[in-house]
């Protein structure tokens, strides 16, 4: 109960937020952020593999959407499921090579592979290297729904983040969810019940970029543009971050890591500019000290909540 | 529950400063979105954001009865970054006029908010030429210098004195590629030749193995399509590596900061092109002795432009009564700018602002008499000479 009660308030609040004057940008900002560290954590969290490279698939589908909306005039749904099915492609090629090695070795794998992807973008013609790609109009829904208005377009963001949600949850909590439990509990177990432990997560993997591209590809129609930032290593450890911060594991941590890390990002970059970096950098250091397991992890802990975990 | 009321609560507060923003006697707000931190820090930076300030306070401080208040946000030389703010400015902030600094990536981002948004956006760190071309927008006016009027000067002045065989360093973006194109057409027509480039990443401090290039070009001129610190290292590099002895530089666009860090030793001879400098005459002495009260520095000619841009563009308010953005751009375009940035300056039809440019040689150490003593003059070059009289055909918002 106390859980449906956390969500109907969310609802509400999300639902309402633009009526009460906070700023509809940045709250789609948000909620793509949100949305990128819930796909990432669907790999972290549920399948205890670290990803350093993630942002090659958040960054790669708002390419491909910004150029297709803005240069080929695509929908920005058909382009939204390009940018999508770009990430799921290069997921597959990614997640192929890197799940055959664990650990450390994963992590080096994804990272250099994602690396590959950011030069590509530096020197391909069509992404406009260090400038990018900008002015993407945002279009309409099938030509009936014009997203222009910041309204208008964060309602199709919010909506799209809870069906994304909903679905996480659901696959957590099907049989395939519990096989990628299995395997973050004890891989040689679930490899000796028989489980093909590889192809298992090569899916994860690959749902796992699909929407962190789906993230993209919002984030791109959102602002307006596709940059370099998108691809870059820096995204990528931002969304390892946002993740842990929260609480890897828990539904609810990377939403609200995301929050934290944007809004500081946003509030503090007028005020001390490049050093934000620094200050977010001491807070993950004061967080893996004090409580590893993220905010929303410790909460459940020490009040041994429900909230966010039915497991 | 407490949790709650208190979230409520600050919902509701924000709410309510988001509602009492829209009141008629609001502030006239002009930002400033510039490099504060990186590589252009020194060119503008805080000391643009001074001389605007003393712009607002020669306009009395206020206009129309309201207040004049300047923001100012660093973009760290990203384009995402500069596009945000400028969009959260005009959507939450209420901001009427935009300044651009540094990074012609950066500012081509942003001339795409100002489109959107309509605000009156005035680039004046930014050389890229495609800003009234390509990128151009009906509420852009590129203020101080484009990249066709640093290779109309400098370039062709290199060429016609012998500098018949070039080699560039470009900064690998939009600047630099377009400073390159400008100042290659500008070589071939004159009867030089390049022999080739290297691009090399923005904020890049070892030069080395580019430069070693450059040498084995074979090329009698070493052309520096950079800027700000990314000039300063690569023109350092090359006089420890000897290279100026062999190749002449050229520095296509420096600035006054950029001089003063290299001294007088390293930068002696270069010819460059500059809107302004602080010794031209009274008007401008007087401007730099107020604004080194405050900074220390004299003042690059880019925070002139902020300076008179501000000036302008407060004038302009004044005259059509009103912050409305369409009002105010027919404004400015009927203006004949006169103040001690320029005297002849007016808005071209795509939105560059046409003045004079001066070609400068950077004195040598024995020549120079008192601090800050950089320049000569070389040639003064009426606007039409270094802007071209017509507007760019690729700017979509040109009538014809």
């Amino acid at each position: 109960m106390r859980a449906a009660a956390v969500y109907a308030m969310l609802g509400a609040l999300a639902l309402a937020a633009p009526l009460l004057g906070l700023y509809p940008v940045f709250l789609m900002k948000l909620l793509c952020f949100a949305l990128f560290a819930c796909a990432f954590n669907l790999l972290l969290g549920f399948t205890r593999m670290l990803s350093f490279g993630h942002a090659a698939f958040f960054g790669s589908a708002a390419y491909v959407t910004s150029w297709l909306v803005s240069v080929h005039g695509w929908g920005a749904v058909p382009g939204i499921l390009a940018g999508v099915a770009v990430s799921l492609l290069l997921g597959l090629a990614i997640g192929a090579i890197a799940v055959r090695r664990q650990g450390i070795y994963f992590a080096m794998i994804t990272l250099a592979l994602a690396q590959l992807v950011y030069f590509i973008c530096l020197q391909a013609e069509f992404t406009g290297g260090e400038n990018g790609l900008q002015g993407v109009p945002r279009g309409s829904l099938f030509g009936l729904i014009a997203l222009g208005p910041d309204a208008t377009m964060y309602y199709f963001v919010l909506a799209v983040f809870a069906a994304v949600y909903l679905f996480i949850r659901r696959v957590v909590h099907s049989p395939f969810g519990q096989v990628l439990r299995a395997i973050r509990e004890n891989e040689p177990r679930a490899i000796s019940l028989g489980y093909r432990v590889n192809r298992y997560k090569l899916l994860a993997f690959v749902l796992s970029a699909g929407l962190a591209g789906l993230a993209g590809s919002l984030k791109s129609l959102v602002l307006g543009f596709a940059t370099l930032s998108d691809v870059s290593q820096g995204t990528s450890g931002e969304v390892i971050l946002m993740t842990l911060l929260g609480g890897s594991g828990t539904f609810l941590g990377p939403v609200l890591g995301a929050g934290i890390v944007v809004t500081l990002e946003e509030y503090l970059s007028d005020l001390v500019g490049a050093w934000v970096s620094v200050i977010i950098g001491a807070i993950f250091v004061i967080c893996v000290m004090i409580f590893r397991r993220g905010f929303v992890g410790e909460i459940q802990r020490r009040f041994g909540t429900a909230v966010t975990r039915r497991s | 529950m407490k949790g709650e009321i208190s979230v409520a609560a600050c919902v509701a507060a924000l709410a309510l400063s988001a509602s009492t923003r829209a009141a008629a006697s609001d502030p006239v707000v002009i930002g400033i979105i510039d490099d504060f931190t990186g590589v252009y820090a020194d060119v503008q930076g805080q000391g643009g954001v001074e001389a605007v300030k003393m712009a607002v306070a020669d306009s009395g401080g206020s206009v129309l009865g309201r207040k004049v208040t300047v923001l100012s946000a660093d973009h760290q030389n990203k384009p995402d970054i500069g596009a945000s703010k400028f969009r959260e400015w005009a959507d939450q902030g209420g901001l009427n006029m935009l300044i651009g600094g540094s990074n012609t990536g950066v500012n081509i981002a942003m001339a795409k908010v100002a489109l959107a948004k309509k605000v009156p956006f005035i680039p004046i760190g930014p050389g890229g030429s495609s800003l009234t071309g390509a990128d151009c927008t009906p509420y852009s006016i590129h203020y101080a210098y484009d990249t066709t009027a640093l290779a109309n000067g400098t370039a062709s002045v290199i060429v016609k004195s012998g500098g018949k065989s070039w080699f560039f360093i470009t900064a690998d973006y939009a600047f630099g590629t377009q400073l390159q194109d400008s100042a290659t057409k500008v070589i071939n027509a004159n009867g030089g030749k390049v022999l080739g480039a290297v691009r090399v990443p923005l904020g890049t401090t070892d030069f080395s193995s580019f430069l070693l290039q450059a040498q084995a070009s074979g090329a009698q001129v070493l052309g520096l399509a950079n800027a700000g610190t990314d000039f300063s290292n690569s023109l350092k590099s090359a006089n420890e590596f000897g290279i100026t002895k062999t190749m002449k530089p050229a520095a296509l666009l420096a600035f006054l900061s950029d001089i003063h860090s290299l001294t007088l030793q390293t930068a002696q001879g270069l010819y460059l092109t500059t809107a302004w400098y602080w010794d031209l005459n009274e008007e401008t002495r007087a401007f730099a002795k107020r604004f080194f009260a405050i900074m220390k520095k004299e003042p690059t000619s880019t925070q002139a432009a902020y300076y008179s841009a501000t000036l302008q563009y407060l004038k302009a308010v004044k005259a059509a009564g009103t912050t409305d953005a369409d009002q105010v751009m027919a404004q400015l375009r009927k203006t004949r700018i006169s103040d001690m940035f320029t005297k002849d300056g007016y808005i071209r039809a795509d939105g560059l602002m046409v003045h004079s440019m001066y070609v400068m040689q950077v004195k040598t150490p024995a020549e120079s008499k008192y601090p800050w003593d950089y320049y000569r003059v070389i040639k003064v070059m009426s606007g039409e000479d270094a802007y071209g009289s017509q507007p760019d055909p690729s700017c979509p918002f040109v009538k014809r």
